[in-house]
């Protein structure tokens, strides 16, 4: 029970670089430090690509290749290695695309500079916690905030919920399902000015 | 891995797949283990629906600690804990509990013969298993039973953990709980058996039960257990104690059948060895003075942060982690 997340491994590095990763520690490791860098990554390639609809997929390979490498061996450091594996894929697509000039990704390198600033203070992004997150619920639609609210802060469960609301369990769990996905975004891919000051 | 068919879907249809799926994990009253099964596939089944699961479900539980803030809040103007969303529900059911914590984890069980089923939860887990004979017994975390149902005979082994039984009353073919050496038989009922490290309990809920030890050296007590009545049995001496509980604190011990704990300024070390019992993280306190500070709400069993979070914001205390230990300090 006291084991330490490096037990099983012979002459653990304090860090986990060149350490193959077992799932929980690639998950742990995912959460920690590259899900924060969702906000930059997300204006990165809304900077550099213009069709819209292109980014969430986009997102979700940069996510995939780093994983997939990390899993293999974690990075040195997570911040550069997830910007070039950004880079390198919108490279690629730039290319096969062949509408836009690869000098448009030129700028990568002036945001690298932002890319190394020291992560937002945990302890005043604990504080402003809630009250982010009850902005966050104002945003979204009635239905999936009455859900949301309804199970998270009166601990209701999903029938309950169903009767309070008078529509099915089915019903239920879409709405908190869509409520999430939004939350989601808010928390992750939005600016960290929203989310340090709401 | 990127080879997998499954990959040609978009992001967004992956992401509403496991939102989806959090949902269903976090919010479902009877996960059972081939639902487990179904979702261990689907994130086997590529890196990127693990990375959508392991983001919702982060974002899942950032909106635990909405949860835990407003039950504190709530605590702080009222003695009484925010416990009025389950309690309506609970009354509803309302029957008759039966717990029972056992000493000796040793108790010698036979091996199973070959018509007796198996039923266990692992950690967090939470199972109802119903019969043909309209009976139902819900399993709560860590918990493992042998059932004998046959036209003949109705026997249950607790082996360890905690059961609700619904009882389908049939006065030929008495229903029988057997849990380290004590015997619990059903008059119509429902009831709740707990096997804990150091004792057994049995509640009741609704209807009657009776309680003994039939095979012990000492000379058996019967106990006579009606509604709202908790028996504790001391197993090295086979004392059968009887009191009586209020409903409330009845309704309270059942939360998990809601999947949630119910706490009434209960002592933090008590609350943590609650959640403990459910989740694979284990919070450790060493401080006597910490372990002795009251907490209260309604917390859902696998939410462990939401107890962190009240420990760090609401009561000022420091947490770290270490591996799976969870270590509450000043």
């Amino acid at each position: 029970m006291a084991n330490t997340p490096d037990t099983g491994r012979e002459n653990a590095p304090p860090q986990r670089e060149g350490v193959l990763a077992n799932a929980s520690e690639l998950e742990e490791w995912f959460l920690r430090e590259v899900l924060p860098l969702e906000s930059m990554l997300m204006r990165y390639l809304q900077h550099n690509w213009r069709n819209e609809s292109d980014i969430k997929d986009m997102l979700q390979d940069i996510y995939v290749r780093v994983c997939e490498s990390a899993a293999k061996e974690f990075p040195r450091a997570t911040r550069p290695f997830v910007f070039t594996t950004a880079r390198n894929l919108l490279l690629n697509r730039l290319r096969d695309a062949q509408v836009v000039p690869i000098e448009a990704v030129a700028d990568v390198e002036a945001l690298q500079v932002a890319v190394d600033e020291p992560g937002p203070d945990q302890a005043a992004a604990a504080r402003d916690e809630l009250r982010r997150l009850q902005a966050a619920l104002d945003r979204l639609p009635p239905r999936a905030r009455e859900a949301l609210v309804l199970r998270q802060v009166e601990g209701l469960s999903r029938r309950e919920i169903a009767k309070a609301m008078g529509i099915g369990e089915e019903t239920v769990k879409d709405h908190l399902s869509a409520g999430l996905r939004l939350l989601s975004a808010m928390f992750f891919s939005e600016p960290a000015d929203f989310r340090r000051r709401p | 891995m990127s080879a997998d068919p499954r990959d040609a879907l978009d992001a967004a249809s992956i992401e509403a797949r496991a939102s989806d799926w959090v949902i269903a994990r976090k919010t479902s009253e009877d996960w059972t283990g081939a639902d487990q099964e179904a979702l261990d596939a689907w994130l086997a089944g590529s890196m990127a629906h693990r990375i959508a699961y392991w983001r919702m479900n982060q974002a899942w539980s950032q909106t635990n600690r909405l949860a835990a803030l407003r039950r504190s809040e709530a605590r702080d103007k009222q003695p009484a804990p925010a416990r009025a969303g389950v309690l309506p529900n609970m009354l509803k059911i309302a029957a008759v509990f039966v717990a029972v914590a056992a000493l000796g984890i040793g108790a010698a069980y036979r091996l199973a013969a070959p018509r007796d089923r198996v039923f266990s939860t692992p950690v967090g887990g939470h199972e109802v298993v119903n019969f043909a004979d309209g009976s139902s017994i819900e399993l709560n975390t860590n918990t493992a039973l042998r059932a004998r149902m046959t036209t003949d005979q109705r026997i249950v082994w607790l082996q360890k953990g905690e059961a609700y039984f619904r009882i389908k009353h049939d006065s030929t073919h008495p229903f029988i709980v057997m849990v380290d050496g004590h015997r619990v038989t059903d008059l119509g009922t429902e009831f709740l058996v707990r096997r804990g490290a150091r004792n057994l309990e049995v509640a009741v809920m609704q209807g009657r039960v009776t309680f003994d030890a039939p095979d012990s050296h000492t000379p058996s007590q019967i106990a006579l257990l009606t509604a709202g009545e908790v028996a504790t049995a001391d197993t090295a001496t086979d004392r059968i104690r009887v009191s009586k509980m209020a409903l409330q604190e009845l309704t309270d011990e059942l939360g998990w059948r809601n999947g949630v704990l119910v706490f009434n300024h209960t002592r933090l070390a008590e609350a943590a060895a609650e959640f403990n019992r459910y989740n694979r993280e284990k919070l450790v306190i060493r401080d006597a003075a910490v372990a002795n500070l009251e907490i209260g709400g309604t917390f859902q069993a696998n939410n462990i942060e939401a107890f962190t979070d009240v420990a760090q914001h609401i009561l000022n205390l420091h947490v770290e982690y270490h591996g799976r230990e969870i270590v509450v300090t000043r």
